[in-house]
C-alpha cells in the first residue's frame, strides 16, 4: 500500500507538549512498529487543535475520532482496540459538559462548532515541518500567483477591499498600511512580522507559528512583491523556543525549494527572511520600539511621526505587521477579498483568535467571526464558567485593555463595540473572570505589570503608572481614600493623553474600566474596609463560628503564630492583632467552623 | 577569563569565533547577548567589557541592553530555575499563592538564587500553557496545575537529582 | 530536492503530494462515503485486512476522492464476514456486503463507488443511514 490509511495526529503544541505528548507520539511509534503496522499508519505532530483544556489531544482520521487527556499509557489500547479493530475507545473521548455524553468526532463537539477557522485553518490539520504537507493544502500558491500574474497595486487593492484589520491591537486597516509602504520610494525596504506576543494569557500567535509557520512565511514574501522589500524580520519572543524552531526548519525547507530566497519561482523576486529574537521586554511590542530592539538597542519607542512606513529599519521604509493578520493574507488571496469581506461586522472584517483562559470550562484557542457575542463565546465555545461559579467579567485586551462587566454579556465583539465599552481588542487574550476575582486587585495586576514594563522613556507612564499603582495598593489594604478615585482618573486621563506609545497610553484601561463598572466594589474596600470578592487578604478576617467549633484544638495547634485560644470541647478564638492571615486554620478545621469574611 | 571564581576561557573562545563568523556586526548585540547567556549562563562586567571591544561598540551601550530587557541576567542563576508564571490566566487560577510559597520553602525572594547555588527563583509572564494553569517551569520541564501542597514534593524531586 | 521554477511545477508537486492529507481533510468533509470494514476479531479472521487492502489499493488505482476507509467494530453478523458497510452521505441509506473477499471488495469500488451501481446478488442488507 502507497497511502497510509490512518493517521494518527498528536497535538504538538507548547500547551500539550507540557502535558506529556512527546511520551504518547513516541508510544505510538513503537508500538505501532512492534505490530508491523508503521507502514499502513502514519503518526504525526501537529500544531495546537486549541483545545488545551483537554490536553493532551490525539486525532485519527479518517474516522475523525478526537481524543483528550491521552497519556503514555492509553496509547496501546487505542492501537489495540480503535486502530485494529475499529472500536473507538470510549472512555477517551471527550465529554461534553452540557450534553452529557462522549463526543466521538470533532465536528460534534461544542468548542468547535461556533467556531471559524481562517487564520487557525491548518493548525491541528498539516505537520507543521513538513513542507508538502503545506503545499498539499495549496500552500505557496498564492504567492505564486502573485509574483507571476498581479501587479503590486492589484495586490494591495484585494488586500483594502477585504476589510482585513491589524490583528496585532489597534485595528489599523492592514491594505492602507501596505500601501504607504509602497509608497515611499527607497532602495531598501523590510517586511517585519511581529511575534513579540507578550500579553499575559494570549497565545494566539504562538499557536499559528507552532503550527503553520509557512502561512506566515508565504504572507511576508506577498507583502515584500507588493511593497518591493527583499528581506523580511521575524522578531520573536526568545520564550516561544519550539516556534523559533519550527520557524528555523520551515525557512530552511523553503528555501531549498526556491520558495524563498533569490528569484522565487523563477520569476526575479527575491526575498529572504531571517528571524531576530526578543529578550523579555513587552514594550518591545509597539512597533517602534520594536525595531530599535531589531537594530540591537535598547527597545524604547520613536517619535511617530515618522512612522515606520517611511522610516522604519535602520532608517528605511518598513511594513509591520502582526501575526495573525499575515495568517490571513494566502486565505484572502486565495478566496478573493470578497469572501473575506462577508464574515465580520460592519467595520470589522473576518474573524479574530481568541486565547481564552482564566475561569472557564473549556481553556484554549477559538477563532471566532467577528461579531460573535461574549455570550457565546463563553457558553457555547467555552463551556460556562468552572465550578458552576458565577460569570463577573471579561478581561480583553491584556494590560491595554479592560474589564468587561457581565451586564454587557450580549456585546457584539469588534474593534469598536470593545473601544465603546472601554477596553480594546489588543492581541486576543481573554480572560474570563468568576465572582471570586477582585476587580481592585485585577486592575492592580495589571498596572504592576505595566508598571514593571514601562520602558521608562516618557515621564507620564514611567511616573504615573507608579502612581496608579501605589494608589491601588493602598486601597486594596484599606488605606484608601475617596479622594483617590478623583486622583486615579485624574492620573488616567493624563497617562493616557501625554505618554509616547500605545503601552502608556493605554495602561490606564483596566484601572478606568473598572471605576466605571465596578464602582462599588472600590467603594467597599475604601468606605467598609471589606474587600467583597474575599480576594484582597488585608481586608479579611478569619473567624471561628461558635456554634460550629467542636473544641479540637487542631487549629490552635497548627497556628504559625499562636493567636487561637480556647479550652479543650469549648468554641476557639481568633486574636485579630495578632492574626497573620495565612489561611492554615480554616484548611485545619475538620468541621468547617473558620470562615473568612 | 575567570567569572565569579570559576574560568571560562573555552566559552569565551567559542563566543569570540561565533562573533568572528558573523557577517555583519551591526545590529547584532542582542543576538551576540543571546550566545554569551547560553555558553556562560550569566553577564558580568567584565563579560560586557569583552563583548563591547570585540564589536567596538561603548560598553555603556552594551550595559544598557543587558539590563533593559528581563531575559538577562548579570548573577549566576541556580543549577535548578524556577520560574513560576504570573501571566493573567495562572494568576486568576491562584499563581501567587504558588509563588509565595517557593519563597517560603527555599528561603528566598524572586529573581534571587539560593546560597548553595542550587535553585533560582523567577516570577515570569505567560509560557502560553494557559489551560493547565497555574504552572510553573523548572529549567524548562513544565508542572501544570500545581497546588501549594505540590511545591515541596517539586523542590525534593530535584535535590534528590542533585545527591545522586 | 531541487528548486522549484515555475507555478506550474508547484501545482505539479501539489498533485504530487496531495495524499499527504487527503485522509485528513476527507475526514473532516460532510460529503464524504465512509467505507467500514468490520475488524473485530471475527472480521479479522475471516480475512477482514485483505479486504481492507484490496479497497484501499482500487481506490487509489482507480483515483478515487472523498472516500474514507474506516475500520469499524463487530457488525453483529459474525457469519457474513468480512462485512462491508457503505455509508454514503446527507442520511442516503445505507448499503452492506457480505462475505466481501478481495475480488469482491475490487467490485465494490468499480460498480458500486465508481459507477454507482449496487452489486445486487452480494447485497447482505441495506437500512438504517450515516
Amino acid at each position: 500500500m502507497a497511502n497510509f490509511r490512518m493517521h494518527i495526529l498528536i497535538c504538538g503544541g507548547t500547551g500539550c507538549m507540557s502535558s506529556h505528548s512527546p511520551e504518547v507520539h513516541k508510544n505510538f511509534i513503537d508500538i505501532l512498529g512492534k505490530k508491523g503496522l508503521s507502514k499502513e499508519i502514519q503518526v504525526l505532530k501537529t500544531g495546537c487543535f486549541g483545545f488545551c483544556e483537554q490536553g493532551p489531544i490525539v486525532k485519527i482520521y479518517p474516522d475523525n475520532i478526537f481524543y483528550v487527556g491521552v497519556t503514555g499509557q492509553d496509547v496501546e489500547e487505542i492501537i489495540n482496540e480503535h486502530v485494529i479493530k475499529g472500536r473507538p475507545v470510549q472512555r477517551l473521548l471527550y465529554v461534553d459538559p452540557m450534553k452529557k455524553s462522549p463526543q466521538e468526532e470533532h465536528k460534534d463537539i461544542a468548542f468547535y462548532q461556533s467556531q471559524v477557522r481562517i487564520a487557525l485553518k491548518n493548525c491541528g490539520l498539516i505537520d507543521p515541518e513538513n513542507i508538502d504537507d503545506y503545499i498539499s493544502v495549496r500552500g505557496y500558491e498564492a504567492l505564486g500567483e502573485c509574483i507571476t500574474s498581479k501587479t503590486p497595486e492589484e495586490i494591495i487593492k484585494i488586500i483594502k477591499d477585504s476589510g482585513l484589520r491589524g490583528r496585532g491591537g489597534a485595528g489599523f486597516p492592514t491594505g492602507l498600511k501596505w500601501e504607504f509602504a509602497q509608497k515611499s520610494a527607497s532602495d531598501k525596504k523590510y517586511v517585519i512580522c511581529n511575534a513579540d506576543e507578550g500579553d499575559p494569557g494570549a497565545f494566539m500567535d504562538r499557536s499559528i507559528l507552532e503550527g503553520d509557520p509557512h502561512a506566515v512565511l508565504e504572507a511576508m514574501a506577498i507583502c515584500g512583491y507588493a511593497i518591493g522589500a527583499d528581506e523580511g524580520v521575524i522578531y520573536i519572543r526568545a520564550e516561544y523556543p519550539l516556534a523559533v524552531k519550527r520557524l528555523q526548519v520551515a525557512i530552511a525547507q523553503a528555501e531549498e525549494l526556491g520558495l524563498l530566497g533569490d528569484s522565487i519561482l523563477g520569476t526575479g523576486f527575491n526575498f529572504k527572511i531571517t528571524l531576530s529574537l526578543g529578550a523579555g521586554a513587552f514594550v518591545c511590542g509597539e512597533e517602534t520600539a520594536l525595531l530599535n530592539s531589531v537594530e540591537g538597542g535598547r527597545g524604547e519607542p520613536r517619535v511617530r511621526p515618522p512612522f515606520p512606513a517611511v522610516k522604519g529599519l535602520y532608517q528605511k521604509p518598513t511594513n509591520i505587521n502582526n501575526v495573525e493578520t499575515y495568517a490571513n493574507i494566502t486565505q484572502i488571496i486565495l478566496n478573493g477579498p470578497e469572501w473575506f469581506n462577508s464574515i465580520g461586522t460592519e467595520t470589522s472584517k473576518g474573524t479574530k483568535v481568541f486565547a481564552l483562559a482564566g475561569k472557564i470550562n473549556n481553556v484554549g484557542l477559538v477563532e471566532v467571526p467577528m461579531g460573535t457575542s461574549i455570550r457565546d463565546i463563553i457558553y457555547k465555545i467555552g463551556g460556562g464558567i468552572r465550578g458552576g461559579k458565577k460569570f463577573k467579567a471579561i478581561q480583553t485586551g491584556g494590560p491595554s485593555g479592560g474589564c468587561i462587566p457581565a451586564e454587557l454579556m450580549d456585546l457584539k465583539i469588534d474593534y469598536e463595540t470593545l473601544n465603546a465599552a472601554g477596553s480594546m481588542m489588543g492581541s486576543g487574550g481573554m480572560i474570563v473572570m468568576d465572582e471570586d476575582d477582585c476587580m481592585v486587585n485585577i486592575a492592580k495586576f495589571y498596572l504592576e505589570f505595566t508598571l514593571e514594563e514601562s520602558c521608562g522613556k516618557c515621564t507620564p507612564c514611567r511616573i504615573g503608572t507608579t502612581r496608579i499603582y501605589e494608589i491601588l495598593e493602598r486601597i486594596t489594604k484599606g488605606q484608601g481614600k475617596m479622594e483617590d478615585l478623583d486622583a486615579l482618573k485624574e492620573l488616567g486621563e493624563v497617562i493616557r493623553d501625554a505618554s509616547l506609545c500605545s503601552l502608556g497610553q493605554t495602561a490606564p484601561n483596566p484601572v478606568l474600566s473598572t471605576i466605571d463598572y465596578f464602582y462599588d466594589e472600590y467603594l467597599a474596600h475604601i468606605q467598609d474596609k471589606k474587600c467583597p470578592a474575599k480576594a484582597c487578604t488585608d481586608l479579611l478576617e478569619y473567624v471561628v463560628i461558635d456554634e460550629k467549633c467542636i473544641g479540637c484544638t487542631l487549629c490552635a495547634r497548627n497556628c504559625p503564630v499562636s493567636c487561637i485560644s480556647g479550652a479543650v470541647k469549648k468554641p476557639h478564638h481568633i486574636d485579630q492583632s495578632k492574626c497573620i492571615k495565612c489561611g492554615v486554620c480554616e484548611s485545619k478545621c475538620p468541621v468547617k467552623a473558620i470562615i473568612k469574611q | 577569563m575567570i567569572l565569579s571564581g570559576k574560568d571560562y576561557s573555552e566559552q569565551i573562545k567559542e563566543l569570540d569565533s561565533y562573533i568572528d563568523s558573523l557577517p555583519t556586526k551591526e545590529g547584532k548585540l542582542i543576538t551576540v547577548l543571546h550566545k554569551a547567556q547560553d555558553l556562560v549562563g550569566f553577564l558580568p562586567n567584565e563579560l560586557q567589557n569583552h563583548i563591547a571591544e570585540k564589536l567596538g561598540i561603548p560598553v555603556s551601550k552594551v550595559f544598557g541592553v543587558v539590563t533593559f530587557y528581563s531575559f538577562f541576567t548579570m548573577v549566576p542563576k541556580g543549577q535548578f530555575k524556577v520560574a513560576a508564571c504570573l501571566g493573567t490566566a495562572c494568576f486568576v487560577r491562584g499563581a501567587g499563592a504558588i509563588l509565595d510559597e517557593f519563597k517560603k520553602e527555599l528561603k528566598i525572594e524572586s529573581g534571587e538564587t539560593t546560597e548553595d547555588g542550587l535553585f533560582s527563583l523567577d516570577a515570569i509572564r505567560c509560557v502560553g500553557a494557559c489551560g493547565l494553569a497555574p504552572v510553573i517551569s523548572v529549567n524548562g520541564k513544565v508542572y501544570g496545575r500545581v497546588t501549594k501542597e505540590n511545591v515541596k514534593p517539586i523542590i525534593e524531586e530535584y535535590l534528590a537529582k542533585e545527591v545522586n | 530536492m531541487s528548486k522549484i521554477k515555475s507555478l506550474d511545477e508547484l501545482r505539479k508537486i501539489r498533485e504530487k503530494v496531495s495524499d499527504n492529507t487527503e485522509v485528513r481533510i476527507t475526514g473532516e468533509s460532510a460529503d464524504r462515503t465512509i467505507i467500514a470494514v468490520g475488524m473485530a476479531t471475527c472480521g479479522i479472521a475471516a480475512g477482514a485486512r485483505e479486504t481492507m487492502s484490496a479497497l484501499l489499493s482500487e481506490i487509489e488505482a482507480k483515483n478515487v476522492k472523498n472516500i474514507s476507509v474506516i475500520a469499524t467494530g463487530c457488525l453483529g453478523y459474525c457469519y457474513a464476514e468480512p462485512l462491508v458497510e457503505i455509508r454514503p452521505p446527507h442520511d442516503a441509506p445505507i448499503v452492506r456486503y457480505a462475505n466481501v473477499g478481495a475480488e469482491l471488495a475490487k467490485e465494490i469500488i468499480d460498480k458500486h463507488i465508481c459507477e454507482g451501481t449496487f452489486i445486487e446478488d452480494a447485497i447482505f442488507n441495506r437500512g438504517g443511514s450515516n
